[in-house]
């Protein structure tokens, strides 16, 4: 197991530093204007554009620019321009609500997606089963974009039962925090759920059929004991995976949009705020820490399912 | 694995149509799954539709998609009503009541037609998603096959630069280049693009989304490659190339059809995120996604503005999933039996795609 994790953590920071190789190509070589004047925003005086252009030593080498480029990002230096305040304050000012928002999310879609997809596998064929499957193919379809302009336009316009966007941070009134979360989550986790009761039900479809399935009912266990104990466990190890990685790309994906559009002040939101303003240390900083983070639950993710697993870490199929 | 030869056998021709080549039976199998041909022809329909948006604005609405018509007055039913009031509200839907002008009313305080808007941003989300999903989709066959066919240290180099891209988060590094070369366009060697152009969102989702198409056919490439035919035809003294497109590709076109039409679905989904969030297509074209954060505005008074391009987006979505769908069950009739298990039968080891 400790050999497994050593590896992987060896290649976690392979792919960090390709990764972040990436991210640099992004902002200071792909793109076809000079760098200082596309740091300094849209309305910046040639002064700053100057003292930009020294700080960030663009004259000089590719890999001196790299260095000095990861430098500021990690060491809190980043500062965006307009107003002039550091780029990592702002992350964590953002970064409560958007944990709020996606662990949330998280929690209501696996459950949600696991109750559905437990009973759609029991009785395979049902009713509930090939509902799921329409809902399933619904929620690969629509957009959060189109999901929470409805909610938000009958909900809190229309009949009121919600208020109307922004973020309560839950120290300060967890009532009023619950309110202002419930629609976001539900608009982030209800395009999940039918996907994941899919995942669960084909995965319990599958375990149904091993051997040590079939010794289980043999030796007399009753059918929800080898359901719950034999089925559903071992079905459960491919969900770990598949949430992890899910969690990851929400946070770095999905939950920019629904912050957005419930105009909760995120991490996303400050993004989109960037967007706007064409404002680059900001998106420079969180596409980083994004990626990181990313790449981050990943080796996590692949080390959990090692331990769960053993057959993993044993090597019959690993990579 | 999804041989079309495969439907050929005639253990496995269901219809004991024997004198069938395997496209002709896959036709048929699709032919008679009626909610796939169905949304098919809405598919088409919308095609159409957006196709017919330069006739729409020159006869009916009589204006462009750019057009402002902030002062403009409107005669509806005899009344005189102006496209956008003082306060910058615009009208809302006026159906047929000004002769198909301002069907579905103006856009925002600067009064473009929303008809007019969403048919010609239509087209825009339609030709990105289509081709980046060319792109995507030829960039992913070749890699697949030399990795495939290659392997070794090919295989090894092609496999870990899809595994990092693959596990970038898609939506952040497309919103970092897209507001990275908002200004001053995209230059890498040769390629060259202005900034503000679509083609910057098709480069990025070209790039971004390879790794979905090309990691399966990369494995299924792999899988063929036992297979005894390919070694058949090197022993007759085929070279990789004659290999890899006489003897491999024509194998793996049923996958390549399939994803082909989902890859057209998610890149339309990302190209909708994208210009949502402002980092997509640029103003003065208007996408879907684009129409959708500008409604969003006026959310309260005008719902339609965002909702409708929405809506749009999910059926071309939606109907592009289900032909996908379709068109696996069709071309690849075994994984029928997986996805339609009604009495529990189990997926076949490694099968899924």
């Amino acid at each position: 197991m400790l050999r497994f994790i050593a590896r992987r953590l060896v290649g976690m920071v392979l792919v960090l530093f390709v990764v972040s190789l990436i991210v640099f190509l992004i902002f200071n070589v792909i793109p076809n204007s000079p760098p200082a004047q596309r740091l300094a925003g849209k309305n910046a005086t040639p002064t700053l554009v100057k003292s930009i252009e020294e700080e960030w030593g663009f004259d000089e080498s590719l890999p001196k620019q790299y260095v000095t480029m990861m430098k500021k990002v990690f060491t809190g230096e980043l500062i965006q321009y307009s107003p002039r305040v550091p780029v990592d304050d702002r992350i964590k000012e953002g970064i409560p609500a958007t944990l709020s928002l996606s662990i949330g999310a998280g929690i209501i879609w696996l459950a949600f997606g696991l109750l559905l997809g437990y009973l759609a596998a029991i009785r395979a064929g049902g009713w509930l089963d090939r509902t799921l499957t329409g809902v399933a193919v619904a929620g690969i379809s629509i957009p959060v974009f189109l999901l929470a302009p409805v909610l938000i336009y009958f909900l809190t316009y229309k009949l009121e039962i919600f208020p109307n966007g922004g973020y309560v941070g839950w120290t300060e009134d967890p009532w009023e925090w619950l309110q202002h979360m419930i629609l976001p989550w539900f608009t982030l986790a209800v395009l999940s759920i039918g996907f994941y009761s899919r995942v669960l039900r084909s995965n319990m479809l599958d375990v149904m059929n091993e051997d040590y399935v079939r010794t289980a009912r043999a030796k007399g266990l009753s059918e929800r004991k080898v359901m719950s104990r034999h089925v559903l466990r071992n079905s459960l190890i491919p969900i770990t995976t598949l949430f992890g990685l899910d969690f990851g790309a929400t946070i770095a994906g999905t939950a920019i949009i629904t912050e957005v559009l419930f105009n909760i002040e995120g991490i996303g939101l400050y993004a989109a705020e960037s967007i706007g303003k064409l404002e680059l240390p900001p998106i420079m900083g969180i596409t980083l820490y994004g990626a990181f983070f990313v790449v981050f639950i990943n080796a996590l993710v692949d080390i959990a399912y090692a331990y769960l697993d053993p057959r993993v870490r044993l090597g019959s199929t690993a990579r | 694995m999804n041989t079309p030869n495969r439907a050929a056998d005639p253990a496995e021709s269901e219809n004991g149509s024997a004198g069938y080549g395997p496209w002709r039976l896959a036709l048929r199998r699709f032919l008679r799954n009626r909610v796939a041909v169905a949304f098919l022809v809405l598919f088409f329909l919308i095609v159409a539709f957006v196709l017919a948006a330069p006739l729409w604005a020159e006869h009916v609405a009589h204006t462009g998609p750019n057009e402002t018509h902030t002062l403009q007055k409107l005669h509806v039913n005899g009344e005189v009503r102006e496209v956008v009031t003082p306060e910058g509200k615009p009208i809302g839907p006026q159906w047929f009541g000004a002769d198909g002008k301002f069907f579905l009313g103006a856009d925002s305080r600067l009064g473009r037609d929303e008809m007019v808007r969403l048919m010609y941003g239509g087209r825009t989300s339609l030709f990105i998603g289509f081709v980046s999903g060319l792109i995507t989709t030829f960039l992913a066959v070749v890699l697949g096959l030399l990795a495939g066919y290659y392997r070794g240290w090919v295989d090894a180099v092609i496999a870990r630069t899809l595994d990092v891209l693959w596990s970038l988060p898609v939506l952040l590094i497309g919103i970092a280049i897209g507001t990275a070369s908002a200004i001053g366009g995209i230059g890498i060697g040769p390629l060259h693009l202005e900034g503000g152009s679509i083609w910057i969102p098709i480069f990025i989702i070209s790039i971004f989304y390879m790794p979905y198409v090309a990691r399966p056919i990369r494995g299924e490439v792999l899988s063929l490659g036992e297979k005894e035919f390919v070694e058949a035809s090197i022993a007759q003294g085929a070279g990789p190339l004659r290999v890899m497109f006489g003897e491999l590709l024509p194998n793996l076109a049923s996958t390549i059809v399939v994803f082909f039409a989902l890859n057209i679905a998610n890149n339309m989904l990302f190209e909708a995120a994208l210009s949502f969030l402002g980092a997509g297509v640029q103003p003065p074209n208007s996408s879907w996604g684009t129409m959708i954060s500008i409604g969003e505005e006026l959310l309260t008074t005008q719902p339609l503005l965002a909702i409708i391009p929405g809506v749009m987006i999910m059926l071309t979505v939606l109907s592009l999933n289900i032909v996908g769908d379709g068109l696996r069950d069709a071309l690849d009739p075994r994984s029928k039996v997986r996805f339609e298990a009604k009495t529990g039968i189990a997926e076949p080891e490694g099968a899924s795609i």
